[in-house]
């Protein structure tokens, strides 16, 4: 189950570093090439580390701001995604450069100027929109997670939150209502579905019931305040609260009604997955709730002596109702508090006092939401869908192992 | 967030007046799509001979000699190894012979997305069906003769019927 990562979709960091002098000399400043996604050379002005910044100039306002170079964050990436360093970000809101990354030829680079939305099939009025035209529309914004359905790891020890469900991340996003969309070109009756139509190199493509674009779904072109980045689909993107993540097809170039679905690639021989009886279950679009202890969580060691435990919970189908926190393998489950507001389909901060007193133990978190759904064991999924099913929608409880020197390992699972 | 349940939809007109009529020369190209049914597949045909020959040139350098092994996956059944899945391959778990067709022509080959002129696709289709044993070898694959064949996974697949609520599925 273990994939080693590689270094392909590193975010950007400082290479070559010069001295300049500013002002005359009176203090200098680290200027850093820092390479964009897209290769060009971006400067940007660091301060030098100092024993005493209050005896020396700090650099001026820049035109964006910077991570300090104390940080170190970044994604862990793969040749075809790049997942999310959960254990390292606060709050609920992931910094859209640390968003994960799912993609299927790459990023592809879409001039704004040139990008048109086609939406066709079975509507009154076949519509091509400009990026322009989709901002002349009402707008949403909408406070929501997104998580690849493939989102489970397991096998090993050491492994990291960002390991073991680095697929998931949270955002504001903005755009227009798909809804509004469906009005201005007139949907016909009996068009129950629609494709999804990515413009990258693979021509990514989904069905989605219509209803859902009815209901819920964004035409987003903005994410936490400004444009998308290009690896989350700039231009445009369909985003579909809730729903697997595929279904949230990037770099959207078109929107096919239709009466039926397409039975594309993506959600036949991909996201789907074995169930009992040797079924196959297709479109299951909604991601189950889930929940994961971020602090501690490999590779921390703590000490004894009180401790908050922090984490994130979430469902597809709704509000989280409450998360609970075992400190004694399992034994005794106690409230977490949930930090407000609890929006629908979005991450929840959970965080749970705890004084540890030294001895080995485990800790874990479930996850209830307002649908009555408890986050199961490892063991009461394979017993529900059967050893066979793959490793989609596979939403179990994070068991974290605390040992006596204070490491904190991840309890591994016997996966296929 | 619904809107069509929202009394302020009434505030909203029923149309903006945004965006231009799509015109059919816009709407062919991007029109690639195809459907179980076979809507939507180009004429022109292929056999498994030629798409033999192309897949060893474009495809086996990723998905092995024949379909088989390879970097990027198995697209042939084949006798899984002992104590081995059996890998989800087009023979054994594609549940639409169509996909295949609008797949390759989407995104294939990977370094050189869109290359493959229709009759290439419906080659490579044949020859994929052919070795998994689905199509006869001598047979012509068309927009006529592609949707019927009928994959033996499709009666394993079942919509998902799952509720909201406490039930684990």
């Amino acid at each position: 189950m273990v994939k080693p990562a590689s270094d392909g979709d590193q975010p950007a960091k400082p290479a070559t570093i010069t001295r300049r002098t500013l002002l005359g000399g009176a203090a200098t400043a680290a200027v850093a090439v820092v390479q964009t996604s897209f290769a060009k050379g971006l400067q940007i002005g660091i301060p030098q580390i100092s024993d005493d910044p209050t005896k020396q100039m700090g650099v001026p306002p820049g035109k964006v701001g910077t991570r300090s170079s104390f940080e170190k964050l970044a994604k862990n990436a793969s040749d075809i995604s790049s997942r999310s360093p959960l254990q390292d970000l606060y709050g609920t809101i992931t910094p859209s450069d640390l968003h994960f990354e799912r993609h299927h030829n790459g990023v592809p680079a879409i001039d704004p100027a040139k990008y048109e939305l086609l939406i066709h099939g079975l509507v009154e009025r076949p519509t091509v929109f400009t990026l322009a035209d989709l901002k002349r529309f009402p707008s949403v914004s909408r406070i929501a997670f997104l998580e690849c359905s493939g989102n489970f790891r397991t096998g090993k020890e050491t492994m990291s939150p960002q390991e073991i469900c680095g697929l998931t991340s949270q955002s504001e996003w903005t755009g227009v209502l798909l809804s509004t969309l469906f009005r201005e070109v007139g949907v016909k009756p009996g068009s129950n579905w629609f494709l999804a139509e990515g413009g990258d190199a693979a021509l990514m493509t989904r069905s989605i019931p219509t209803s859902k674009g009815w209901n819920d779904a964004i035409i987003a072109y903005a994410q936490n305040g400004e444009a998308l980045r290009p690896e989350q689909g700039y231009p445009v993107r369909l985003f579909l609260p809730g729903w697997e993540g595929n279904t949230s097809v990037k770099w959207l170039r078109r929107l096919e009604l239709g009466d039926a679905p397409w039975q594309t690639r993506e959600e036949t021989s991909k996201y789907s997955e074995g169930i009992k009886g040797g079924k196959i279950r297709q479109f299951s679009f909604d991601i189950d709730a889930r929940s994961i202890i971020t602090f501690p969580a490999y590779p921390v060691q703590i000490q004894k002596g009180w401790i908050e435990i922090r984490g994130l919970a979430w469902s597809g189908r709704g509000k989280v109702s409450r998360v609970e926190v075992s400190t004694d393998a399992g034994k005794n489950w106690k409230l977490a508090d949930l930090q407000e507001p609890i929006l629908d389909k979005a991450h929840v901060r959970f965080r749970h006092l705890w004084q540890w007193n030294g001895s080995e133990t485990e800790i874990m978190s479930r996850v209830t939401d307002e649908t009555g759904y408890v986050q199961p064991t490892f063991a009461q999924l394979i017993d529900a869908r059967g050893a066979d099913t793959g490793g989609y929608h596979f939403n179990p409880i994070t068991v974290w192992q605390i040992k006596p020197d204070g490491r904190v390992l991840n309890r591994p699972e016997n996966f296929r | 967030m619904n809107r069509m349940s929202d009394p302020k939809v009434d505030s909203l007109p029923s149309r903006f007046g945004l965006g231009k009529p799509a015109t059919i020369a816009q709407i062919t190209p991007l029109d690639i799509d195809v459907r179980p049914d076979g809507q939507g597949l180009p004429a022109g045909s292929g056999t498994a001979t030629t798409g033999a020959v192309i897949f060893a040139a474009k495809c086996a350098a990723c998905h092995g000699a024949g379909g088989v092994g390879g970097p990027n996956g198995s697209l042939v059944t084949t006798t899984p190894a002992p104590g081995k899945r059996t890998e989800k391959v087009i023979g054994n778990y594609w549940p639409y012979a169509t996909t295949v067709f609008d797949y390759i022509r989407r995104a294939m080959p990977f370094s050189q997305p869109g290359s493959l002129t229709n009759e290439e696709v419906y080659s490579l289709t044949a020859y994929l069906l052919t070795a998994n044993k689905l199509f006869d070898e001598k047979a012509v694959l068309n927009a006529q003769t592609l949707p019927k064949v009928v994959m033996p996974a499709q009666k394993l697949f079942v919509p998902d019927d799952r509720k909201a609520g406490p039930e684990i599925h």
